[in-house]
């Protein structure tokens, strides 16, 4: 456990050396105050002229709209700390110094995908955390239920940030970096594709939805998470970026959280067996 | 008597169909300074990696320390450093030190004392607090030694360590391993300066097609001698008879060239030609080289 936290530690004073820290968190800062400025003017005109039940429906849509930017930060952070982390130090060889310490291996590989996952929730603290804070001090909103939103969230990252060191045990920074941006893809259609079938009845649409869903669940969990977070008259809209005609199932949370489970399993393994 | 620091039974590794180890066999004393010699291609590092887990062996057994290869354990007492010293350039050498120290399960006020003392022994002192990526390859080459030397292991592995230095750099890592040999530190030394190996090891094992093919204590009989003679004259007759002295009998130039194994055959071999009525004119024996043996066995 020592040597889990001695990696992960490095990992952290590495995205602090080389500015990958200050930069997400200078940035995630921007983007909150962006979201606070523009807010706060949005819901000073609604405030002055829209009716109580018409100003919480366009909050609402407002938040859901930062949240929805938020969340595609928050992947492609989780994707970006993490792919280069196994990858690049195999490819340089800076790996083998490290492994020929009486360390077992995957205790490397689980040091950094710690290390990685503490960068990814502070990012998403931080960009989630500020859009909520910002929406309640300036609107006096908050959305429902984001006590059980935010989590799918940082479960939505910690799957993909996950597979992208799995894919790092074997593949190259770049084809990594390649191969999980285009999971996340096909998950991000079928996520859509599920949406469409459902709206318009087509069973095989949908079907391959689910399917596309259970291979990567990022998609999913967004969805469940966007749901959990409307309020109901804004869900009722039906299809849109931010409600669905299919609401994914809760089973998809504990497969989410399996996967994870799995898929970090796997990427030990894989780190184990190999060649350095 | 004491376990070895260093078994290897039969290892191989195959990549794909491609063989880089075939057999490697060999045993390494504690408090040995062992050579690994070969020519380029011929499995070394292969075999180095496999001896400390990098590489998983696609046959055979080994054991560091007492302990099979691979276990994590085994790597308690073991030093590395790589042939293509690599490490993450935005640390400073201090922390570099302190970082692998940790892995090595190092804390406190000792690891702290044990780093000054390698800082010092590398000469890093005054750049220790500088980043790595304004270190010259030499500098990260000595402190890639001191991240070998931490932790006082039992058994220090060196791949290529003088590749990247000049004569005062070489100077210093032959004066570190006759410290760690006086210390009782099993060294294994895999590099392509004969002359280094020469006068730094033990005994060196010759690799060829990733097979030892030769094992030998230098400084002994081993080697022998290569033998020059000039005649007044060489009939095939005393060529012929020259053989029961030596080996590798030949005429070049007009002298004669044998190799024996000690000096003590040199006075019969001149009471034999004075008897065979033949005029000696010139004799000279000289220890063959490792450079001559290197040659010989692999090239």
């Amino acid at each position: 456990m020592r040597a889990v936290l001695t990696i992960a530690h490095l990992t952290l004073a590495e995205a602090r050396r080389r500015r990958i820290l200050a930069a997400a968190l200078l940035l995630g800062t921007a983007f909150v105050f962006l979201f606070a400025v523009a807010f706060h003017f949005i819901a000073r005109d609604v405030r002055a002229h829209a009716p109580a039940t018409e100003q919480r429906f366009i909050l609402s849509l407002v938040v859901m709209a930062a949240l929805y930017a938020a969340n595609f930060l928050i992947v492609m952070t989780s994707v970006l700390v993490t792919v280069d982390t196994l990858a690049g130090e195999i490819g340089s060889g800076v790996i083998e110094a490290l492994c020929t310490k009486p360390v077992p291996r995957f205790a490397v590989a689980l040091g950094k995908w710690l290390g990685c996952w503490v960068i990814f929730a502070l990012y998403a603290s931080l960009l989630c955390g500020g859009v909520l804070a910002v929406a309640r001090l300036a609107g006096g909103y908050t959305p429902p239920n984001a006590s059980r939103g935010l989590p799918l969230l940082f479960l939505e990252g910690t799957v993909l940030l996950t597979l992208a060191l799995a894919g790092g045990t074997r593949l190259s920074t770049l084809a990594n970096g390649i191969t999980v941006f285009g999971l996340y893809g096909l998950a991000f259609v079928g996520g859509w594709m599920e949406q469409i079938g459902t709206a318009a009845g087509n069973a095989p649409a949908r079907y391959i939805g689910i399917a596309a869903s259970l291979v990567v669940p990022s998609e999913s969990l967004w969805q469940l998470a966007a749901h959990h977070m409307q309020p109901p008259i804004v869900r009722d809209l039906g299809i849109g970026p931010f409600a669905g005609a299919s609401v994914p199932s809760p089973a998809m949370v504990v497969w989410a959280a399996v996967y994870v489970l799995v898929t970090l399993g796997v990427a030990l393994r894989l780190f184990e067996t190999r060649d350095l | 008597m004491a376990e070895a620091a260093l078994e290897a039974l039969s290892l191989r590794k195959d990549f794909g169909p491609k063989t880089a180890v075939r057999d490697l066999t060999l045993s390494v004393p504690r408090g040995e300074v062992f050579g690994f010699l070969g020519p380029n291609g011929a499995g070394k590092t292969t075999s180095v990696k496999m001896l400390l887990g990098l590489v998983h062996a696609s046959a055979g057994r080994g054991r560091l320390l007492g302990r099979p290869v691979g276990e994590a354990r085994a790597r308690a007492r073991v030093g590395y450093l790589p042939e293509h010293f690599a490490f993450h350039e935005w640390l400073r050498g201090r922390e570099l030190l302190r970082f692998h120290g940790r892995l090595l399960g190092l804390r406190g006020s000792s690891l702290e004392a044990g780093i000054e003392a390698l800082l010092h022994r590398v000469e890093l002192s005054e750049a220790a607090d500088r980043c790595l990526q304004e270190y010259s390859k030499g500098m990260k080459q000595r402190l890639g030694l001191a991240q070998a030397l931490l932790g006082e292991p039992e058994l220090v592995f060196l791949d290529e360590p003088t590749s990247g230095l000049d004569p005062l750099g070489r100077l210093l890592v032959r004066d570190v391993i006759r410290d760690l040999k006086a210390r009782g530190t099993s060294v294994f030394l895999n590099s392509h300066l004969l002359s280094e190996v020469e006068v730094t090891c033990d005994r060196v094992a010759f690799v060829r097609d990733g097979r030892v093919v030769r094992e030998m204590t230098l400084g002994a009989t081993e080697r022998g001698l290569e033998v020059e003679l000039r005649l007044d004259r060489a009939p095939p007759a005393i060529l012929e008879g020259l053989r029961r002295f030596g080996s590798d009998v030949r005429e070049e130039q007009g002298r004669i060239r044998l190799r024996v194994e000690g000096e003590e055959r040199l006075p019969e071999m001149s009471l034999w030609l004075a008897a065979q009525g033949v005029g000696l004119y010139h004799l000279a024996a000289c220890r063959r080289s490792l450079e001559d043996v290197f040659l010989e066995v692999v090239g």
